[in-house]
């Protein structure tokens, strides 16, 4: 049975009475208790620095270089507070409305009120860091709108919010590592979580530059460690970024939800080639002043400024008159989508959108605008080459942002007890569609203010358990698996680079799994899936040696994508509805619009592994809504 | 366009490295610099050689986890760009290009192109933060701060620990690295209690770590992706002379 241990209470009471009840741990007996922090974006470097000031022994773990280059960098355009500072009626119950909304009522009532209350605290905790937010004359802190709300609650700091948010984390655990309180762990990759008598343990991990694997053991793991919107290679993400932690946690008994709910983000730009390796973001912000729009008739291959005003297809402007541009992602995305496929797509490869500022350009002048956006656009001709003050940008959705992840409860435990999952790497707040400038803030305000209640409420247990070494048995087995894995891939000596693998792998699940998927796309997916995987086994070609060796830690997660891929696959063909970013084809009104069906899958789907290709096993955790009403998300 | 390469390979620390040939036939110049290195990689395979190790990660110009010397040059031929941002548009058919790793004491050679930046970290370990724990910050708005006071701040808060500051430095300095970073925090309110520490434990750090000492070249500024200012460097000084004289008073 799911327990998702929601505590009692009215809505906006439960965090109080949740906090004012949790189990202390002793001041003196903190040192006793030590904690692995795996990860070290906004949600790994905020939990690891709290549990250090708390007083625990921190051990904290990335594969990248330094704990500062987590992906997190990379988030442009903002973090959302219920500050109201605007005076224009936000308030935590309608930053919690709109986020429950946003996610099209499959998220956890008492998770997203926390969320939004916890909000205003994460604003002054990053301000007292020194992270530089948007200030006005008058000295006060700034805000704008962000897609699909009405309030303007975001708080952001250049184009940079992400890169500044996270640096304000880095440096409160560069204090703590320098102080001697957490251990930090560069260039590390978790390959095994280790569970004893039911509970995690430690981990396994190989260090990236000597290849050694090393055991590490703890009173309880914390994975922070990012989304996987990476499986379909092309993506919004880093090149590293993975499912490897959270997958090998799920095989060892952490349910996942919502795997197959994936947002594509509608403003990025095209892929050119078949040489590309990620797509980059262009900040949402743009759709505050860009239009955009596809030529009305397909395969116009007029340029842009040749095609009149008659002849252009504002269709977010059509079809949404409300919230026209600002539209929200999934709908922005699938109606991009919807003219792509219809032959109205631009660009070398027919498969981009204009984004217009000739409008804006003409109504507010070009300094207004470079005021506002200079190094978007600056960004844009570094890497296309084109000046966007003259011609239309050209945008297409890429997959960014992934609301699936391991299953949490009411804590941020997954169900092996001791094991947290923090920022992207949970599913909880996000319901099936996230809210631009909501993650930055969840993953902070599940590291900041959570996990330093949640986790010591666990570990408080763990004072009187036997202390576990790494010469348990158990680890010794985990460190087997790792070790056979790894000389698998290396003597394979087929003739296929994994990168060739993960971009076929990302193809499919692009067509089949992604903006739109239906039962028939689905199980043609599974089985092409299901070919290519046995074809890597056979013919992988892992080129080096054991030590510093990049193809072998691609070759390690894309073997994890293949059987992410196919529960994605399975998660999508269960659910005979659309919500959010899951776009069931079979299940929309006559106008396109998504068809949820409430009466049926009111729930989350929590998947239990149950062994190698095997099915898994669906649990279901109902979703009670008391506090707003189930309405039709229309953004008309 | 044909490309032909010569690159630093180099299997760890203990060994000596070398420059390798290899050409290229066929690469497109909307392909961006490291998307070449992928295309070279995979025809290593091909080959059943071992790939050329480099660094990267989020490929668009923030992480500050890519990194290499081209022609000489860090980041490349063009002024305040990443490695990662750079595109093949840049360099012509028939061109040679020379790609080296970042080369300073402080940042040891890991393999072939990926180098190891830790003596960054170890320098934010010893000052660059405002201690402030989790849960005891005052509202945010309780403290104003004007708006060119902030955006100055943003100027300084705007690196993104690459390397390349160091690397274009004939004498391997982190000066711009550094100051970035006091520039920030003395500009700012928050950062201001801890001001006198914090210079005089970052500054004595980046010795300890081995970088060299500022002459004034002003090369890092022409290097730096987020062209971060010189002038940081001489408000450094400052700050530094300062909080020598107040700890001796
Ligand atoms: C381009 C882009 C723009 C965005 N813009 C916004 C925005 O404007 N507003 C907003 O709110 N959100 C935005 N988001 C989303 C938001 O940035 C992320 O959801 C959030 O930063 C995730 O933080 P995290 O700490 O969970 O993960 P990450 O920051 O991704 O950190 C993951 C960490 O885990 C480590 N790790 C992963 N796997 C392993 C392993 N196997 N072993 C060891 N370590 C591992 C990594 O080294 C890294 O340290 C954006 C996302 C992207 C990609
Ligand atoms: S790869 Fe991140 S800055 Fe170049």
């Amino acid at each position: 049975m799911l327990d998702s241990k929601i505590p009692d209470g009215p809505l906006a009471d439960k965090w109080d009475n949740y906090k004012e009840h949790v189990k202390l741990v002793n001041p003196g007996n903190r040192k006793k208790l030590d904690v692995i922090v795996v990860g070290t974006g906004l949600a790994g470097a905020s939990c690891a620095a709290s549990l250090a000031e708390l007083g625990y022994n921190v051990k904290s773990f990335c594969f990248q270089d330094s704990p500062r280059r987590a992906h997190s960098v990379a988030a442009q355009g903002g973090v959302n507070a219920a500050k109201n500072y605007k005076n224009d009626g936000d308030s935590v119950f309608r930053m919690f409305s709109d986020t429950i909304k946003g996610g099209d009522f499959r998220s956890r009532e008492a998770n997203v009120y926390r969320l939004a209350e916890c909000s205003a605290n994460l604003i002054d905790q990053a301000v007292a860091q020194g992270v530089p937010f948007a200030r006005e004359y008058g000295g006060y802190l700034n805000n704008r709108s962000f897609g699909g709300v009405q309030v303007s609650r975001t708080f952001y700091a250049r184009g940079q919010t992400g890169q500044q948010l996270l640096l304000g984390a880095y440096q409160a655990l560069m204090r703590q590592v320098g102080s001697g309180k957490v251990k930090a762990y560069t260039r590390h990759e978790m390959l095994e979580l280790v569970v004893i008598d039911g509970k995690a343990k430690g981990i396994i991990t190989r260090d990236l530059v000597t290849g050694e694997i090393e055991r590490h053991a703890a009173n309880a793991v914390v994975l922070g460690t990012g989304g996987y919107g990476k499986v379909y290679y092309l993506s919004t993400l880093a090149m590293g970024c993975n499912s490897s932690a959270i997958w090998r946690a799920h095989k060892k008994g952490a349910y996942m939800s919502g795997v197959s709910w994936i947002q594509f983000h509608p403003t990025c730009l095209p892929q050119s080639g078949e040489h590309q390796s990620k797509l980059t973001l262009m900040s949402e912000s743009l759709r505050n002043d860009g239009r955009i729009w596809v030529p009305l008739k397909p395969h116009d291959d007029r340029k842009a400024i040749d095609i009149p005003e008659a002849e252009r297809d504002y269709y977010l402007e059509r079809r949404y008159p409300t919230f026209g541009n600002l539209a929200p992602r999934d709908i922005a995305s699938r109606a991009a989508k919807e003219r792509i496929d219809a032959g109205c797509g631009v660009g070398v490869m027919k498969n981009a959108v204009f984004l217009d500022f000739s409008k804006a350009i003409k109504e507010q002048g070009q300094e207004k605008i470079k005021e506002k956006y200079s190094n978007l656009f600056k960004i844009y001709d570094k890497i296309n080459a084109v000046n966007a003050y003259e011609e239309p940008m050209l945008i297409s959705p890429a997959a960014h942002f992934t609301m699936g992840g391991l299953w949490v409860d009411y804590e941020l435990m997954t169900t092996i007890p001791g094991l947290f999952a923090l920022g992207e790497a949970n599913f909880a707040d996000h319901g099936a569609n996230r809210l631009g400038a909501n993650s930055l803030l969840q993953a902070s305000v599940d590291g900041y203010f959570i996990a330093p209640y949640s986790i010591p409420n666990y570990l408080a247990g763990e004072l009187k358990a036997e202390k576990i070494t790494t010469d348990h048995p158990a680890f010794a087995e985990a460190e087997k698996t790792v070790r056979e894995q790894l000389r698998n891939f290396l003597t394979i000596n087929g003739r296929l680079s994994a990168d060739h693998f993960h971009k076929k792998l990302g193809q499919l699940l692009y067509n089949g799994c992604g903006l739109a998927r239906s039962k028939e796309s689905l199980t043609k997916t599974i089985a092409e899936i299901t070919a290519l995987r046995t074809q890597f086994y056979q013919d992988l070609k892992i080129t080096g040696d054991e030590k510093v060796n990049s193809e072998l830690e691609k070759a390690g997660r894309v073997a994890d994508y293949f059987d992410l891929g196919l529960l994605m696959c399975d998660d999508a063909l269960s659910r005979e509805e659309s919500c959010g970013a899951h776009f069931r084809e079979e299940y929309q009104t006559p106008d396109g619009e998504a068809l949820r069906n409430d009466k049926d899958y009111c729930y989350v789907s929590a998947w239990e592994w149950k062994g190698e290709l095997e099915p898994h096993e669906l649990h279901k955790e109902p979703l009670v809504f008391e506090n707003v009403s189930l309405t039709v998300r229309s953004y008309k | 366009m044909k490309i032909y390469l010569k690159i630093w390979r180099q299997d760890s620390l203990a060994t000596a490295g070398e420059m390798v040939v290899y050409q290229l036939d066929e690469v497109s110049s909307d392909m961006s610099f490291l998307e070449m290195l992928d295309l070279l990689n995979e025809s290593l395979i091909q080959k059943s050689e071992r790939v050329i190790e480099f660094d990267h990660d989020c490929r668009e110009g923030i992480c500050g986890q890519c990194g290499v010397m081209i022609n000489g040059r860090a980041h490349g031929p063009l002024a305040h760009t990443t490695t990662c941002q750079l595109h093949m548009r840049s360099f012509k058919d028939g061109d040679t290009i020379h790609i080296e790793p970042f080369r300073a004491a402080a940042f040891p050679v890991v393999r072939d192109l990926k180098i190891n930046r830790h003596s960054l970290d170890k320098i934010i370990q010893s000052g660059g933060f405002i201690s402030a724990s989790s849960g005891e910050a005052p509202e945010a708005n309780g403290l104003l701060i004007s708006h060119p006071v902030a955006e100055a701040a943003f100027d300084a808060g705007s690196c993104i620990g690459c390397g390349a500051c160091v690397a274009t430095c004939k004498n391997s300095s982190a000066d711009l690295f550094t100051s970035a970073k006091i520039t920030q925090f003395a500009l700012l309110p928050q950062g201001n209690i801890e001001r006198t520490e914090r210079v005089l434990a970052m500054v004595d750090q980046m010795d300890a770590e081995g970088f060299g000492h500022c002459t004034n070249t002003e090369a890092c500024e022409v290097e730096c992706p987020q062209e971060i200012s010189v002038l940081h460097i001489a408000r450094m000084n400052y700050e530094y002379s300062k909080a020598l004289l107040l700890k001796r008073n």
